[in-house]
């Protein structure tokens, strides 16, 4: 029986920080604690929730809580995970929540070391696409076209040049017990996972999408909205990895028009038509690519 | 029980001793026997531990930092480039305040590369809030390990400690080495206990940011938890000689100071060579000491300007140079006997840097120049004087 909107726990593990208003973040590690309930540490790096959350003496987390290192998220609960297990105590889930620069930049390193010892930790990715804490530059999950402070849109150079890296497949490829990819817009689906990984012994890994509407110039309000229509319009996958299999969990009819998404977002306004069609083009490649190798069942629902 | 060991392994027994519960090490030489010995001991369950093969230095310390902050008793081991690659680790240990114990293999510090004994590595890294412990030989090794957990996590304390060994010339030399039993080491060492952990009866939130208006405090009481190792670490040691038999003095070892018209300082295994020198010379009649410098944070000022209070003239011995400037225990020491009022000429030898060998006659020089009773700061070996 899974976790849904009803059963979910009322307490409050994240409560009392001063995250943006809309912060898909936030809202991501809201609803993880909620399904991993009190007797889980937390672990974040230095990023947008550990900056919101940790600042003395207003501490937000009503759980047991630390920041880590920047590099260090997988690393410092590789040795939580073995420090409570050393003492006997066996019954915690021990979580991560890094951005995507913590991830797939600097953490990346410390977070294939603990896969490659299968540590039973859970690490969860909310990926709002740069670094937004220090102010909104490229990280190597930044999209195609994206304007951030460090890929200016001028003249010569229009955004972010480079292809998101593909995280959930990196990962995978460490044949890792438990990968998963969810999306703040469908949270029914991203609370399954958290709770499915959380009866997997070693180690877990989900990247989930988190809007930042102030890096991603959308109004505060449009958060969810926008998150949703990233996985209907195809830039964005909901997937899980298992027992050495790829499987689809969603399969949008027909896709609704990138152009429609990537507009609404000051961060893209600038892309030309050009641009759009290799957006377009990319995502239809990706799309060949999964349709190959993952299995959908169309009878199962998110 | 008596064994045949070198300073890598005494220091392995002392941590298989210390029932250490997680270790975390990354392989770098000449460190890596220390780490071998324990994954052994773990693997023929004379050592109840979590071994955890981790990717880089910086992961190592990172995951001795986890263990630590959920009440576990933690070690790590590294050398040279290693130990700077952890340097972020070093300084969130000590300000989190997590009592974890390292040993440091001295090595040099690329470029030019280079795989042997020198301490600039962890004296480059003086300012981490770390203890800093030299040790001369493979007993005091063992020793060191023993009981730098008591001081780091005494709770006035609650600071992390490197214990230092010579690469090679102390960590891969074997000596006759007394390895207690465990029931002595249990009396010397209570359970980890610690209220600065995350705990599931009392939920914490730990290594939180502070600002400015708070932040200067917390370094204080960093600072406090240094100062407060000085009288723990006496305390430590008067509780060893009991169980043990074995005595140590404090911050600094006094050979033949009392009296001594010529004192050199020094810390680590040169030690040795430079005590031989002295009861050579003292054949003489010359009225030469030793000072070894056990530890250098804490720093010794009240120790050095007490040894030094009746001599000629002094010198500093050591495998470091801070450049532009001067090696920087030589720093530390004049600052030492400045604050002391004390105006004696005290000269720097800077020598076996990357390992170069010290030969008695080169002490035996650095005491000869002593009675000139001038100032300055020598490179051994390269004819080179700095200011």
């Amino acid at each position: 029986m899974s976790i849904t909107a009803k059963t979910l726990d009322e307490n409050e593990y994240f409560y009392g920080h001063k995250a943006c208003a809309g912060c898909g973040g936030s809202l991501a590690v809201r609803i993880a604690l909620k399904v991993l309930g009190e007797r889980t540490v937390a672990v974040l790096p230095a990023g947008c929730m550990s900056a919101v959350g940790f600042n003395f003496p207003q501490l937000c987390f009503s759980n047991n809580a630390i920041i880590s290192t920047f590099a260090g998220t997988a690393s410092m609960l590789t040795g939580i995970e073995a420090g409570l297990r050393a003492q006997g105590i066996t019954d915690f889930q021990a979580v991560g929540f890094a951005g995507d620069g913590g991830t797939a930049d600097i953490g990346l390193q410390a977070l294939s070391g603990a896969i490659d010892r299968n540590d039973d930790i859970l690490y969860i990715c909310y990926d709002n696409e740069a670094y937004m804490n220090t102010g909104i530059q490229k990280s190597s999950l930044t999209p195609f076209g994206a304007r951030t402070t460090t890929t200016p849109a001028g003249k010569n150079i229009r955004g972010n040049l480079r292809p998101k890296k593909n995280m959930f497949e990196i990962v995978a490829a460490h044949d890792i017990p438990y990968a998963a990819t969810a999306n703040v817009g469908f949270l029914q689906d991203f609370m399954r996972k958290v709770e499915k990984a959380s009866k997997i012994k070693g180690t877990k890994f989900i990247h989930i999408i988190a809007p930042c509407p102030t890096g991603w110039g959308i109004p505060s309000d449009e958060t969810v909205e926008i998150a949703k229509e990233i996985v209907n319009c195809g830039l964005w996958v909901l997937a899980e990895y298992e027992n050495g299999e790829y499987k689809l969990n969603y399969r949008p009819k027909n896709f609704s028009n990138p152009a429609d998404y990537l507009k609404k977002q000051s961060r893209f306004r600038h892309l030309t038509d050009e641009d759009i069609q290799t957006i377009i083009t990319s995502r239809d490649i990706k799309w060949g690519y999964i349709d190959k190798n993952y299995k959908f069942n169309q009878e199962e629902k998110l | 029980m008596r064994k045949f060991l070198s300073g890598n392994e005494a220091f392995a027994e002392g941590i298989r001793l210390a029932r250490v519960q997680v270790i975390s090490a990354y392989p770098i030489t000449p460190q890596t026997i220390v780490v071998e010995r324990l994954s052994e001991m773990v693997e023929d369950k004379s050592l109840n531990s979590q071994f955890i093969h981790v990717e880089s230095e910086h992961s190592a310390l990172s995951c001795a930092i986890g263990a630590s902050a959920v009440g576990a008793r933690a070690f790590t081991a590294t050398s040279s480039q290693g130990l700077l690659y952890m340097a972020e680790c070093l300084v969130y240990a000590s300000g989190g305040r997590f009592p974890i114990v390292m040993m440091n293999a001295n090595r040099s510090t690329a470029l030019p590369w280079n795989i042997y004994g020198d301490q600039r590595d962890s004296l480059s890294l003086l300012d981490c809030g770390w203890i800093q412990a030299y040790a001369e030989n493979a007993q005091e090794a063992l020793d060191l390990a023993l009981m730098s957990y008591y001081i780091s996590e005494h709770k006035d304390v609650s600071t992390p400690f490197m214990a230092n060994l010579d690469g090679f010339v102390l960590t891969h030399t074997y000596e006759v080495v007394d390895v207690p039993t465990a029931e002595q080491a249990d009396e010397l060492l209570p359970k980890f206990e610690t209220e600065n952990k995350l705990d599931f009866s009392n939920p914490k939130n730990l290594a939180f940011s502070a600002g400015p208006e708070y932040n200067a405090l917390f370094k204080y009481k960093e600072h406090l938890g240094m100062l407060a190792a000085v009288d723990v670490i006496k305390e430590a040691e008067l509780k060893f000689k009991k169980i043990f038999g074995r005595e140590y003095t404090g911050l600094v070892e006094n050979y033949k100071t009392d009296d001594a018209e010529y004192i050199l300082i020094t810390l680590g295994s040169i030690a040795g060579l430079v005590r031989e020198t002295v009861d050579k010379l003292r054949e003489n009649g010359d009225k030469v000491g030793l000072l070894r410098l056990r530890y250098i944070r804490p720093f010794p000022n009240d120790e050095i300007a007490k040894a030094l209070n009746n001599a000629k003239a002094a010198a500093v011995l050591e495998k470091d140079i801070s450049f532009g400037n001067e090696g920087t225990v030589y720093t530390n020491v004049n600052s030492a006997l400045k604050k002391a009022g004390l105006t004696l000429p005290v000269s720097d030898y800077i020598g076996g840097l990357g390992g170069q060998d010290i030969a008695q006659t080169e002490i035996e020089r650095i005491f000869s120049e002593m009675k000139v009773e001038t100032q300055k700061t020598e490179f051994i070996g390269t004819g080179g004087e700095g200011i």
